[in-house]
């Protein structure tokens, strides 16, 4: 039965993942944003970058299935808008060296973060929420079922849940 | 550090330039106090005295979902249309308007309401009759109350039966002030 209690932890839990408005989500993350990317690629090419980053998540925010680590993906879309800028004023062959030694905390904690999982879980997460791939698409990389790519995003976002919580 | 209001209003413009934004709002000056206005691409969604856009967000979300964004130029239409009502130059909107995820009934009593003219005032009971629920004043006035669009839907022509003003959601003083641009009282 559903007693007060419950249907308030109920409630509870259904806010935290529901998906806030953008401009919410936005606002809580944009000042950090800007901060990673100015980091990365200095003050003056930040700006496009920011916009590009936040262009990118608009675009993907409406297929957003819940409203669970916004902030590890928003990074994330942050981080690879960053990378491509790099790639797109440097010869490849530097990239690499730089992109690897230039790496800043939060792709740092994202990379430790799933570095811990299941090569395969892993991959899911990854493709999932670092580059909002579709279920099919995953499905697609991985060589598997749609079924069998929603279960691996799901188990490696559980394990990645219950590492990151005491 | 902070973003600059220039890369704010940037990223801003872009989303509404891409047609990345479900709903966008804002909140704009009238002589009756700050409106909170929101629009999608099929129209005018809400209209708000509470310009804390807080408790709106999370109602506008349920509506278009939750791509919703503080977007000025989203709203130019409805600011033009509101702007030229308050000078006393438009007696009617030609704005459409977003009437999603309202009851049947509520949208009927609305497009009803939409027809009373500029200047005018009508009564829960004849507004009921016109849409076919004579007895359904109450109802009416339940509807009037949690109006989404006051202003350009013009729940403030709407009086008691025996002429009083009865009540406004936005304070009376504002139905007060609406019904005298408008040469009704």
């Amino acid at each position: 039965m559903l007693t007060n209690a419950r249907l308030h932890a109920l409630a509870g839990m259904m806010n935290a993942v529901s998906i806030p408005p953008f401009e919410h989500f936005y606002e809580q993350h944009r000042v950090e944003v800007l901060r990673v990317l100015r980091r990365r690629l200095g003050t003056e090419r930040a700006d496009d970058a920011f916009q590009e980053t936040f262009l990118r998540a608009l675009r993907a925010y409406r297929r957003l299935e819940h409203g669970e680590h916004l902030r590890a993906w928003v990074l994330t879309i942050a981080q690879n808008v960053a990378l491509d800028a790099l790639r797109r004023a440097k010869p490849t062959a530097e990239l690499v060296e730089s992109g690897a030694e230039d790496a800043r905390p939060a792709y740092e904690e994202l990379a430790a973060l799933t570095d811990g999982l299941p090569p395969k879980e892993r991959a899911a997460v990854v493709l999932r929420y670092g580059y909002d791939l579709s279920y099919e698409q995953i499905a697609a990389a991985l060589g598997s079922s749609q079924d069998a790519a929603r279960q691996a995003t799901s188990t490696g976002v559980r394990r990645l849940r219950r590492s990151v919580s005491p | 550090m902070n973003v600059s209001p220039d890369l704010d209003r940037r990223f801003r413009e872009a989303a509404f330039a891409l047609d990345l934004v479900d709903l966008g709002f804002d909140v704009v000056d009238s002589p009756i106090g700050p409106l909170f206005l929101a629009a999608s691409a099929r129209g005018l969604a809400a209209i708000s005295y509470d310009v804390e856009p807080d408790e709106q967000l999370e109602r506008l979300v349920r509506i278009a979902g939750p791509a919703v964004l503080r977007s000025p130029s989203s709203v130019d239409a409805a600011r033009r249309e509101l702007d030229e009502y308050f000078e006393g130059r438009r007696r009617t909107f030609d704005l459409s308007l977003d009437l999603r995820a309202l009851p049947p009934f509520t949208v009927s009593v609305l497009r009803e309401l939409a027809r009373v003219p500029y200047g005018e005032t009508t009564t829960y009971g004849a507004l009921a009759a016109r849409v076919g629920r004579p007895r359904a004043a109450r109802a009416v006035g339940t509807v009037m109350n949690r109006n989404r669009i006051p202003i350009v839907l013009p729940c403030h022509r709407v009086v008691g039966a025996g002429g009083d003003l009865v009540g406004y959601a936005g304070g009376l003083e504002r139905k007060i002030a609406l019904l005298e641009l408008e040469g009704a009282l």
